[in-house]
C-alpha cells in the first residue's frame, strides 16, 4: 500500500514537472497552433535566469538567500516572455499558417539559443547591444520622416550593413581585454542550489516527500489556476480565444490581432521560463536542458487533445504516473502476487528502468493515438468540425 | 450608367459615410474588381445586387480591409482608410456581418456579443453588460446566452452576427447576404430588425442581397456585373428589366 502511495506521489511529481513544462506549450501549440521547437530553450533561459538570480543573492547571505527562488520565478517569467516576444515579432509572425517553415525556423532558433548560452560573454553582449542601438534606434528615429513608406527599404539597406560594420569594428577594438572575452556560463553545466527550506523533506508513512518536489507541485497548481483564470475570465483571455478560433473575423470586430498574437506567445514563453525555474531545482542546468523536455511536453499536449487545458492536466499527470510506476518496477511488484500474470510481470520488469520506461510510455502513447487520434478530450459537438 | 461623378483624391467635406474611388482588386493575377466607384450617403441604406461571382463579397472584404486593393482609395467619413488594418477600420465605426456569419464557435453567445464591444473607440473595459435594445431586436438571443456560439442554428447565428456588429455602435453596417439559407419567417424578422436599427440609430447600411423583398427596402442600389458597377440609382426606379438583367439567372 505504501509502495503505491509513494509511486503515486513520485508519479504526480514527475507529472507536475511535465505539466508545468507543457503548460506554456499548451498555449503556444494548443491554442495558437505554432509548433515552437525553441520552447525547450525558453525553459533553459528560465533555468539560467534562476542561476543568475541565485548568484546575485549569494553575497547578501541569509536571510535574503532563502527567498531568491521567489524572486527568480517572476524574473524567469519576464526573461522568457521577452525572448518569446522577440521570437514572435522577429520570426514567427511571418510564418503563421505555415507549419513546416515554423518548424524549421524555430529549430534554428533553438540551436542559436543553445550556442548563445555556451559562448555569451561581455564582448558578444556589447556587440549585440551596439548593433541593436544603431539599427533599431536609427529606424525609430527615421520613421518620423514624412516619406517613411517610400524610403523604408533604402534605410534598411543602408542601416543594416552600417550598424553591422560598426558593431564588428567595436568588437575587434575591445577584444584585447581578457575580462570581456570570458564566457559567462561556458558549455559546462551550472548548479542551482535550492534554498535551505527546500532541502530535505517531509516523512510520510515510510518514505520521504522532498520539499523541492512539493514546491514544484504547488507552483504547478498556482500556474494552472492563473492560466485558467486568465484565459477564461479576463478580457484579454476572451480576445485570445476569439483570435485563435477565427483570426479574420476577430480583426473585423476590432480586436488588434497582432497585439493578441504577441501577448499570447509571450505568456506561453513566460510559462516556459517558470518551468525552467522549477526544473533547475531538480538537477544541474546546461545548454541542453531544454532538449530533455521538449519531446515529453509535445507528447503531453498531443495526448491531452490539442487546445484543451484539462486534457493537458490529465495527460501530464497520467504520463508522469505511468512513467514512474513502470520505471520503478512498482507495477511489476504489485502484479507479481498473481501467478497467472507471470508473463506480463516479466515484460514489465524488462522495462523497469527509467529510460526503458520512457520507451514503453511512448509505445503506449502511439497505440493510444491510433485509437483516439484527437487525444483524451477531443472537441465535441457542432463546433468540432470547424 | 448613372454612377455619381466623384472628384478623385480631393477630400472635400461631404455627407458621405463611405466613398470608394477607382478600386481594383486582384486575387493573384486574376482581376476581380474593375474600377469600382461607389458612395454611401449618411443614414441611407444602399443595396448591392448582382449574380453569384461578380465580386460583391470581394468588394465588402476590401471595404473591411481583409483584401488589399492594388489601386484605388476608400474614404470613411472623409478619412482615407485604404492602408488601415481591419481592426482599425472596425474601431472607426464599420460593423461587418460577413457571409456565413463567422460566429466564434467555441465561445459562449454572451462572450460573442461582448466581443462586439471591442469595436467601440475606447475598447472594452470588462464590466459592460449587453444593452437591452439588443434583446428587443433579437429576443431569441436572450434565451441562449450561455450556449456555445457554434452550436446555434444558422438563423440564430445570423441574428447573433448582426447583434454582435451592433454592440460596437457602428456608423456603417455592412451586411453580406444576411438572408442566405434562412427560413422565410426569420428573414422577415431580420428585415424588420434592420429597418428598426436604421430608424432608431440613423446609421448607414451597405447590404448585399439576392432576396428581392429586402432589396426593395433600400434607398439606393448598385448593380454589379463582371467585377464592375454597371447600374445604380434609387430603388424606386429599380425596374423589372434591371432586375431581369442583373438578378435573374
Amino acid at each position: 500500500m505504501s509502495a503505491l502511495i509513494e509511486g503515486l506521489f513520485n508519479g504526480i511529481s514527475i507529472g507536475s514537472v511535465l505539466l508545468i513544462a507543457a503548460l506554456g506549450l499548451a498555449i503556444v501549440f494548443g491554442l495558437m497552433g505554432v509548433i515552437n521547437l525553441a520552447h525547450g530553450e525558453l525553459m533553459m533561459l528560465g533555468a539560467y535566469t534562476t542561476y543568475v538570480v541565485q548568484n546575485v543573492f549569494k553575497p547578501w547571505g541569509e536571510p535574503w538567500f532563502s527567498f531568491y527562488i521567489l524572486v527568480a520565478i517572476p524574473i524567469a517569467f519576464m526573461v522568457a516572455a521577452i525572448a518569446g516576444l522577440v521570437l514572435e515579432r522577429g520570426v514567427i509572425r511571418f510564418l503563421y499558417g505555415r507549419p513546416l517553415e515554423t518548424l524549421l525556423a524555430t529549430w534554428g532558433v533553438s540551436l542559436i539559443l543553445r550556442q548563445l548560452v555556451r559562448s555569451v560573454n561581455w564582448l558578444l553582449a556589447i556587440c549585440i547591444a551596439v548593433f541593436c542601438l544603431l539599427f533599431f534606434g536609427g529606424m525609430t528615429w527615421l520613421s518620423r520622416h514624412p516619406d517613411w513608406e517610400r524610403i523604408r527599404n533604402w534605410v534598411i539597406a543602408i542601416l543594416l550593413p552600417l550598424s553591422t560594420a560598426i558593431a564588428v569594428v567595436t568588437g575587434f577594438l575591445i577584444s584585447k581585454m581578457p575580462v570581456l572575452t570570458k564566457a559567462w556560463f561556458s558549455a559546462r553545466n551550472v548548479d542551482v542550489t535550492a534554498p535551505s527550506w527546500l532541502r530535505g523533506g517531509v516523512k510520510v508513512l515510510d518514505f520521504q516527500m522532498p520539499y523541492a518536489r512539493l514546491f514544484i507541485i504547488v507552483l504547478t497548481i498556482i500556474c494552472l489556476i492563473a492560466v485558467y483564470w486568465f484565459l477564461n475570465r479576463s478580457t484579454w483571455g476572451l480576445k485570445i480565444r476569439a483570435v485563435t478560433q477565427n483570426r479574420a473575423m476577430s480583426s473585423c470586430l476590432g480586436i488588434p490581432t497582432a497585439k493578441v498574437d504577441a501577448l499570447t506567445f509571450a505568456i506561453g514563453s513566460g510559462l516556459a521560463g517558470v518551468a525552467g525555474c522549477a526544473v533547475s531545482l531538480l538537477g544541474s542546468v546546461g545548454p541542453n536542458t531544454g532538449q530533455n523536455y521538449i519531446v515529453d511536453t509535445f507528447m503531453v499536449v498531443v495526448v491531452g487533445g490539442v487546445g484543451n487545458l484539462f486534457g493537458t492536466i490529465f495527460a501530464g499527470l497520467g504520463i508522469g504516473i505511468v512513467n514512474y510506476l513502470i520505471g520503478s518496477g512498482t507495477l511489476a511488484l504489485m502484479l507479481s502476487y498473481t501467478e497467472s500474470l507471470k508473463p506480463l510481470v516479466d515484460v514489465l520488469l524488462f522495462f523497469a528502468t527509467s529510460s526503458m520506461a520512457k520507451v514503453m510510455v511512448f509505445a503506449l502513447i502511439i497505440g493510444f493515438l491510433q485509437v483516439k487520434p484527437a487525444g483524451l478530450f477531443p472537441q465535441k459537438g457542432r463546433t468540432a468540425e470547424l | 450608367m448613372t454612377s455619381p461623378q466623384l472628384t478623385q483624391n480631393n477630400p472635400i467635406q461631404t455627407d458621405l459615410t463611405l466613398r470608394i474611388s477607382n478600386l481594383n482588386v486582384y486575387y493573384g493575377e486574376s482581376h476581380i474588381l474593375r474600377n469600382v466607384d461607389m458612395s454611401i450617403p449618411s443614414g441611407q441604406m444602399v443595396c448591392l445586387i448582382g449574380r453569384n461571382g461578380v465580386g460583391k463579397t470581394t468588394l465588402l472584404k476590401t471595404i473591411m480591409g481583409l483584401l488589399k486593393p492594388r489601386t484605388g482609395e476608400i474614404f470613411f467619413a472623409d478619412k482615407p482608410i485604404t492602408k488601415l488594418t481591419p481592426d482599425r477600420r472596425a474601431k472607426m465605426g464599420i460593423g461587418y456581418v460577413p457571409q456565413g456569419r463567422e460566429i466564434i464557435p467555441r465561445v459562449s453567445v454572451k462572450d460573442n456579443l461582448l466581443l462586439g464591444l471591442e469595436a467601440r473607440p475606447q475598447g472594452r473595459k470588462g464590466n459592460e453588460s449587453i444593452p437591452e435594445e439588443i434583446f428587443d431586436l433579437f429576443p431569441v438571443l436572450k434565451t441562449m446566452l450561455s450556449r456555445m456560439g457554434g452550436d446555434l442554428s444558422g438563423g440564430q447565428q445570423q441574428q447573433l452576427a448582426i447583434a454582435r456588429a451592433l454592440m460596437g455602435k457602428p456608423r456603417l453596417l455592412v451586411l453580406d447576404e444576411p438572408t442566405e439559407g434562412i427560413q422565410p419567417s426569420i428573414i422577415l424578422e431580420i428585415e424588420a430588425a434592420v429597418q428598426r436599427i436604421i430608424k432608431a440609430t440613423g446609421i448607414s447600411v451597405l447590404l448585399v442581397e439576392q432576396h428581392l423583398h429586402f432589396v426593395r427596402q433600400a434607398d439606393r442600389y448598385y448593380a454589379m456585373q463582371k467585377g464592375g458597377i454597371v447600374a445604380s440609382g434609387n430603388t424606386e426606379d429599380l425596374s423589372q428589366e434591371v432586375i431581369q438583367q442583373f438578378l435573374a439567372v
